[in-house]
């Protein structure tokens, strides 16, 4: 039976890692490599790397850092952060990288999902959403694109993407703080559409909180689509995730914090959910 | 030492870390002779199998493997590769395969509960005979990402299969010859563990 996966996300700036497994014993605890050996012995079935680097050589190094990874952990895994075109989903892709995450560059051109996935095939490329409910000021002043508002150009107001009266969630970039006008479910649904292979869905509302992930989000993507869904943000207990597995029927679970300050570890995740009778692979390790 | 056959399309550098990650030495070469005289040879795989065979074919690989397995080399075929083993493949046309092994190349059937690619990790079932096998369970998991399987004519050429809708073979072998439908190099102990396994056949 095709097993749910839990995927830890270590975010990397500059090559070290400044989210990853908070371990004493680790020799270099920013060490990307050492992390996700860490993370694979756990029984991680994939890894997130987001390169949250500002600079071109920050992201020169997230190139040395996928091979390294790859040389030396095999599961797969994927990187996000920074990749705007095809030449840079190549040089991820070849470095070692087993998917690519695009997020703000395709809000900006979606076009590049479609790119992405005729030359690499639709399973090397992850859309991530960063999604956010709808508040009610927002509503209120009907979606004002005015100040702050980062609305790409080619989505015009009575596009069937655009938010309206039955949105519940709007996509937003910039690290979650500026909204697009995008309703995200729809934005889910089009980028299948385009070429997507999977979604990382993220709730900006939970991120950081450990409340729980929202489930309703998470579902109403996962019914939007027929491609995997990974949810993120705000997993803080063992039935969170079997939460977002079972009711949200996502396909996979992500977690950043919760694993970093060893809160909970993989092992611990894995147990729970195979008592839950969630199928998991659980098993030995190299 | 192991020899990867090197036509253009593959993920070379993870499989052949795989496989010094298990000890072995590894070669990759496009070179038909050295093909031809090889120990023991490898032939990844990914993407369309129609690119792959015309690959395979332009770089007049098709005689040197055919003439190394005939000898009694082993051969082993990951994702794509495993496919080309087989008679043909129905996979954006019709197109020829090596015919090592009886067999036609499928698409999944359309089904709104399966998702297509088979993507993620899914448990090989098995009754431990094949030495590919040893020291992985009947359950152990792999890494898989395909949207065709190999349909093979005689079921004794498969070793383990996979549960996907329908149960289809992800592990298949005949005499010297062998395919795996995962990803070896990214299925963490149980993927090293059958490069291991082949690696010291």
């Amino acid at each position: 039976m095709l097993a749910k996966r839990i995927i830890p996300c270590l975010d990397v700036h500059n090559g070290r890692v400044v989210k990853g497994v908070n371990f004493v014993n680790l020799v270099d605890a920013g060490d990307p490599v050492a992390q996700a050996r860490v993370y694979d012995a756990e029984g991680a079935d994939e890894l997130v790397f987001l390169d949250i680097s500002a600079t071109h050589e920050g992201r020169d190094t997230m190139l040395h850092v996928a091979r390294a990874v790859a040389d030396q952990v095999f599961i797969p895994f994927t990187v996000g952060g920074g990749i705007r075109t095809v030449e840079d989903m190549r040089q991820m892709l070849r470095a070692g990288a087993d998917k690519v995450g695009i997020n703000s560059a395709a809000v900006r051109t979606p076009q590049l999902i479609t790119d992405g996935a005729m030359e690499f095939g639709a399973q090397a490329i992850v859309v991530a959403i960063d999604a956010r409910r709808i508040s009610a000021e927002r509503r209120a002043d009907r979606f004002d694109t005015g100040y702050g508002i980062a609305q790409p150009d080619w989505l015009a107001d009575d596009s069937p993407l655009h938010i309206d009266e039955n949105s519940a969630w709007e996509v937003y970039v910039r690290g979650g703080r500026t909204p697009t006008g995008i309703d995200a479910v729809r934005w889910a649904a089009a980028a299948e559409r385009l070429g997507a292979g999977e979604i990382l869905l993220t709730s900006m509302d939970g991120d950081g909180t450990q409340a729980g992930y929202d489930i309703e989000l998470t579902r109403a993507v996962a019914d939007a689509v027929t491609i995997p869904v990974i949810a993120s943000g705000g997993a803080g207990t063992l039935a969170h995730f079997a939460e977002a597995l079972t009711d949200g029927s996502a396909d996979a679970a992500l977690a950043a914090s919760l694993f970093h300050f060893r809160q909970l570890s993989i092992a611990d995740v894995k147990t729970y959910l195979a008592s839950q009778h969630i199928p998991v692979r659980v098993g030995r390790h190299e | 030492m192991i020899t990867m056959i090197d036509y253009g399309i593959g993920n070379y550098r993870s499989v052949q870390k795989a496989l010094e990650y298990v000890g072995a030495d590894v070669v990759i070469t496009s070179d038909p002779e050295a093909i031809k005289h090889a120990d023991k040879l490898v032939l990844p795989g990914v993407g369309a199998f129609g690119a792959a065979i015309d690959a395979l074919r332009k770089r007049k690989l098709e005689q040197p493997i055919q003439d190394a397995v005939a000898q009694g080399t082993p051969l082993l075929g990951i994702c794509v590769g495993m496919q080309l083993l087989l008679d043909e493949s129905e996979e954006l046309g019709r197109h020829s395969g090596l015919g090592l092994i009886p067999g036609k190349v499928r698409k999944f059937p359309a089904n709104n509960k399966l998702k297509i690619p088979h993507m993620g990790w899914n448990q090989l079932d098995h009754d431990d005979t094949s030495p590919l096998l040893q020291d992985v369970a009947d359950g152990d998991y792999a890494y898989f990402v395909h949207s065709f399987y190999c349909d093979v004519v005689d079921s004794a050429d498969t070793i383990a299969t996979t549960d996907y809708g329908k149960a289809f073979s992800s592990i298949i072998g005949r005499n010297n010859i062998f395919g795996i439908q995962f990803h070896a190099e990214k299925s963490q102990h149980v993927g090293l563990q059958i490069l291991r396994n082949y690696a010291t056949l």
